[in-house]
């Protein structure tokens, strides 16, 4: 019914506006120019507006630059990202420079050379000089921005093996991210996902001896200055692993193992002390408290308080939940990481202890089973099963 | 067919008035005459377009208030998709991923180059109609058929296609990593084959006919830039869409014959798949080499169209022609081998990125060199302020300033951080977005007339533009600053990430925006369908065009010309040229048709 009413009064207001439309075109006196083409007045009228146009333009950049100029990530959190920011800086400096001029001429010759019936147009159809000018110019900017962009990215991409970065494989999923640390010596096991069953979620090769010692987490910690290689690899779809801190990311790619690596500068301590960080918690914070008090107000759970850790997240589109698809990154002093590596569990104690203990569920639970997780509803169920009948198991015993 | 024939100038018998009587439907379905078949695309792909912008008006009211539950979804959607009036995760990426598809293709392929360049070849070369009228309403019906099919897969039970307009594998491959990989995805498959089917008869057809059919004195060097943007469109497009076809082929063996093209080692839903050694990269060249060039075969035409209409309302030659021809040229040449800056990051090898940021930032040469020569044309013109006119300034800055971020996008470095986020986002809406959406707007305006006999209402053209002009750059302007902090695209919401708590503010101005923006085509509609029907009778060339279609009576008449095709004695661009004495070629007019033969005196330009 509603439905039926709203069409209604839609139609009814077509027809006004339809008959409104009429009675202007009758009220308008005979000697009126209906032509539908532009006339020396419209001329002068958008003329005028085009001026406006790009003053209304130069005022948008300024006014995003000044508010939003702050959302540019804080000081790179990386070695290469310096580098990187450089040439995003002087990229956007200069095509500013050429944005501010171009629309200045282009609305300012729309606004000086606006149509009068007076006014005779200059009949100009060449001049190879200046299309020559025009076209050097472009071409030199550019050679120097390739250049300088080609060296940036060769130094990027191509690891320094003498450097014997550390490597570990992230591992991607729908819809989260395990890493697997390479051990003592450095090397990852082979991997495949047919290997994986039970607790060996990421399907390393148990036959592998290089694999025994890998450590699989689910929070990526980083040591501070020591170069990091990370070698990508994908259970199911297309994942991008991007780091937007250090200014790194790579697809993650099911079929083929991708990698990039870095080397973090900044640990995850010093970042949350930085005043660019401290003002934006601060302000984070301070809309998160404003939208609590809603909340209160409705009755309905509040937010925690916002404290600041790198991230990485998925930044290729793979899924129902592929917005929340994320991994916290630690990046701390190299005492605090080798500390923190030395508690976590082998693959080979991990997977020995599963054999020995095939009814102690919990030990497993501290690896993290990626079909746990949502979005897997079969897996889900047979786990589900399984872990039921190893509860009555469990109490068996006890009894 | 005599209908068709090539008739030079001396060719004096006309046997253009005794065609068979037509009925309805050969008049208006299944009519193969190009100036309806022009007519049907354009109405066909303005329905697309208002369906595509709804849709981009739903997720962004999702993204402005996520979770929020909305009358307007629940209405739409549904319970399936939006319980309690809340949009669900999957239904957000289908929405983006059909957006994406109907406008990229339907409407500013379709519906620009299909539009105008049915339109506007044959009567701008002087031809009576395009060389196989039969393959020509072939290629429409075939484009209406896709569109049905794709708006089929948006009612499937499962849903529609929602990998993301790129459909990716294994993601758009397999229905069990997201629902809308059944059905839905094979609908969109099925949808784009006969797309690209009938975008190559198109294309042939429209090659052919530029090749074949020019009128006698219409060289090469005397074709409008809308000819020239026309035909270099498809040239590519004859190049580059068989390759997303085989593609499409490619994963449809995937999908549903068990072949492994694209997929390898995946393990899902607890068990691993069979398939194995295909790559999921591979796709990604085989569609982006497609998927680039189309950037330009949406572009292109509507550079064309500005091309025209600047020149004509500037009432001055267009600066450069033989440059701007150059420049067409060379965009059409790189374009096909610029694809690998999509996939910098794809894990090809470093040094194909290097290759590719080269041969990226060499496009911008050319695309420097027509804006350049667009800005000259004004100065020192006499504009006239015409709708169509003011679109196409508008074109030319929304151009300049997505073009520009193109440079940052291009270079593989800089690509690493902002690869798709927002400012991709941005770069990519006002570019090829607006841009072509301006053109597509600009030609309504200027051709309307040759279309309908009528003159559309100015006064709403120019709410329509001012309001669409701040609007879009209210949209997209932010979204470069939201995507440089890091905000991923395609995600449902940014709720997730508390870091991402501040730029909430700012996708509520761009949804706000977005809205008055998508309004305020319900003028242009408005006047669109109005003006058919009531707009003031059209004269013959209102707009004082040299061009060969406005020798063409107000009323169409099949072959175009009622007497003997005319022939061409000049470039299309002599606008207020005058002679020696200071005075205009034809005393009084400040332009002159090309069908005119050079006055006494008067010397042809070398242009």
């Amino acid at each position: 019914m509603t439905v039926f009413l709203v069409i209604i009064v839609l139609a009814l207001l077509a027809v006004t506006g339809w008959q409104i439309s009429k009675i202007f075109q009758l009220s308008k006196r005979p000697d009126a120019d209906t032509s539908q083409v532009a006339n020396d007045k419209d001329n002068h009228l958008h003329g005028i507006l085009m001026l406006a146009f790009v003053i209304f333009l130069y005022v948008i950049t300024v006014y995003c630059f000044w508010e939003y100029g702050r959302f540019y990530l804080p000081e790179a959190a990386s070695e290469h990202g310096g580098e990187y920011d450089t040439l995003m800086f002087i990229s956007i400096g200069l095509i500013m420079f050429v944005q501010i001029i171009t629309q200045g001429l282009l609305h300012y010759f729309a606004y000086k050379y606006k149509g009068k019936k007076t006014q005779k147009a200059l009949f100009y159809a060449d001049n190879d000089k200046l299309e020559f000018i025009w076209t050097i110019i472009p071409v030199i900017t550019l050679a120097g921005l390739i250049i300088y962009g080609l060296f940036t990215w060769s130094d990027i991409m191509n690891v320094n093996e003498d450097e014997d970065p550390m490597v570990i494989e992230l591992y991607a999923y729908q819809f989260d991210w395990r890493a697997r640390y390479s051990g003592e010596d450095n090397t990852l096991g082979k991997a495949n996902v047919r290997f994986i069953e039970g607790v060996n979620q990421l399907g390393v090769d148990e036959s592998d001896s290089y694999g025994k010692d890998d450590k699989i987490v689910t929070e990526l910690h980083l040591p501070v200055g020591q170069p990091v290689l990370f070698k990508f690899r994908s259970q199911d779809v297309l994942h991008s692993a991007y780091f937007p801190f250090f200014r790194a990311q790579m697809n993650v790619v099911p079929g083929m193992i991708t990698q990039f690596g870095f080397t973090p500068t900044i640990t995850t301590e010093e970042m949350r002390e930085s005043e660019y960080m401290v003002d934006k918690v601060k302000s984070v914070n301070e809309e998160r408290n404003e939208k609590n008090e809603e909340l209160r107000a409705q009755g309905e759970p509040t937010l925690d308080s916002y404290e600041f850790d790198y991230f990485l997240l998925c930044n290729k589109i793979c899924g129902q939940a592929h917005y929340n698809m994320q991994m916290k990154i630690i990046v701390e002093s190299e005492e605090d990481f080798n500390a923190w590596l030395e508690e976590q569990p082998t693959f080979g104690s991990t997977m020995e202890e599963s054999s020995e203990n095939v009814d102690r569920p919990e030990d497993t639970a501290g690896v993290g089973t990626p079909e746990n997780m949502e979005g897997n509803d079969d897996a889900e169920g047979e786990n589900d099963t399984e872990n039921s009948s190893q509860e009555v198991d469990a109490v068996a015993v006890v009894e | 067919m005599s209908a068709i024939a090539t008739a030079p100038a001396h060719d004096h018998h006309d046997d253009h008035g005794h065609h068979h009587k037509e009925t309805f439907i050969t008049k208006y379905i299944f009519s193969q005459d190009h100036k309806m078949i022009a007519k049907q695309y354009l109405i066909t792909g303005l329905i697309m377009g208002v369906i595509g912008i709804a849709m981009s008006i739903l997720f962004r009211i999702q993204l402005a208030w996520p979770e929020q539950s909305f009358w307007v979804f629940e209405a739409l959607l549904g319970d399936r998709w939006a319980p309690d009036g809340v949009m669900s995760p999957s239904i957000y990426l289908a929405l983006v991923t059909i957006h994406g598809t109907i406008m990229v293709f339907f409407v500013l392929t379709a519906g620009l180059s299909g539009t105008f360049s049915n339109l506007l070849i044959p009567l701008q070369i002087g031809a009576r109609d395009m060389a196989s009228g039969f393959l020509n309403m072939v290629s429409y019906w075939l484009f209406f058929l896709s569109s049905v099919i794709m708006l089929a897969s948006l009612f499937v039970e499962s849903g529609p296609a929602m990998a993301g307009w790129t459909i990716y594998p294994p993601l758009s491959a397999l229905p069990e990593a997201i629902s809308g990989s059944g059905t839905g995805m094979t609908l969109w498959l099925v949808s784009m084959a006969i797309f690209i089917a009938s975008s190559l008869l198109g294309s042939l057809n429209y090659i052919v006919t530029v090749i074949n059919l020019r009128t006698e004195g219409m060289s090469m060097t005397r074709l409008p830039l809308t000819i020239w943007a026309f035909f270099v469109t498809a040239i590519i497009g004859v190049v580059s869409f068989p390759v997303l076809l085989s593609a499409a082929l490619l994963l449809i063996m995937d999908r549903s014959f068990g072949t492994s093209f694209f997929l390898s080692d995946i393990f899902i839903k607890g068990e691993v798949l069979s398939h194995q050694g295909g790559s999921p990269v591979l796709f990604e060249h085989l569609f982006w080499f497609l998927g680039h060039p189309e950037v330009y075969i949406v572009l292109l035409p509507a550079l064309g169209i500005t091309s025209e209409i600047i020149a004509t309302n500037s009432r001055k030659p267009i600066f450069g022609y033989r440059a701007m021809v150059a420049s067409i040229l060379a965009i059409a040449f790189l374009s096909t081998i610029v694809w690998g800056h999509h996939m910098f990051i794809s894990g090809m090898n470093p040094f194909l990125g290097s290759v590719f940021t080269f041969t990226t930032l060499l496009i911008a040469i050319p695309s420097a060199v027509k804006a350049f020569n667009y800005i000259t044309t004004l100065w020192k013109g006499n504009l006239q302020m015409n709708p169509g006119m003011l679109f196409s300034i508008g074109l030319v800055s929304t151009f300049i300033t997505g073009g520009l971020t193109g440079i940052i996008l291009g270079d593989s470095t800089l690509d690493i951080n902002v690869h798709d986020t927002y400012f991709v986002v941005a770069h990519f809406h006002l570019v090829m977005g607006i841009s072509a959406l301006y053109g597509l707007f600009a030609g309504v305006y200027h051709w309307f007339p040759k279309m309908f006999g009528r003159m559309m209402n100015k006064n709403l053209g120019y709410i329509h533009f001012w309001v669409t002009a701040v609007g879009a750059y209210g949209v997209f302007f932010p979204m470069h600053f939201i995507g440089i902090a890091g905000l991923p695209r395609r995600y449902y919401t940014n709720t997730n990430f508390p870091y991402f708590d501040d730029y909430a503010d700012v996708n509520v101005i761009i949804t706000v925006a977005a809205i008055i923006t998508a309004l305020i085509q319900l003028v242009f509609l408005y006047n669109f369908f109005g003006s058919i029907f009531f707009g003031k009778k059209a004269v013959q060339n209102p707009w004082k065009s040299n061009t060969l279609e406005w020798t063409t009576p107000v009323e169409h008449v099949h072959g175009n010309w009622p007497g003997k095709i005319p022939s061409v004695y000049r470039w299309p661009y002599d606008y207020s040229k005058t002679g020696e004495d200071g005075e205009y070629v034809i005393k009084g007019q400040d332009f002159v048709t090309q069908t005119t033969p050079l006055q006494e005196g008067e010397e042809e330009l070398n242009h």
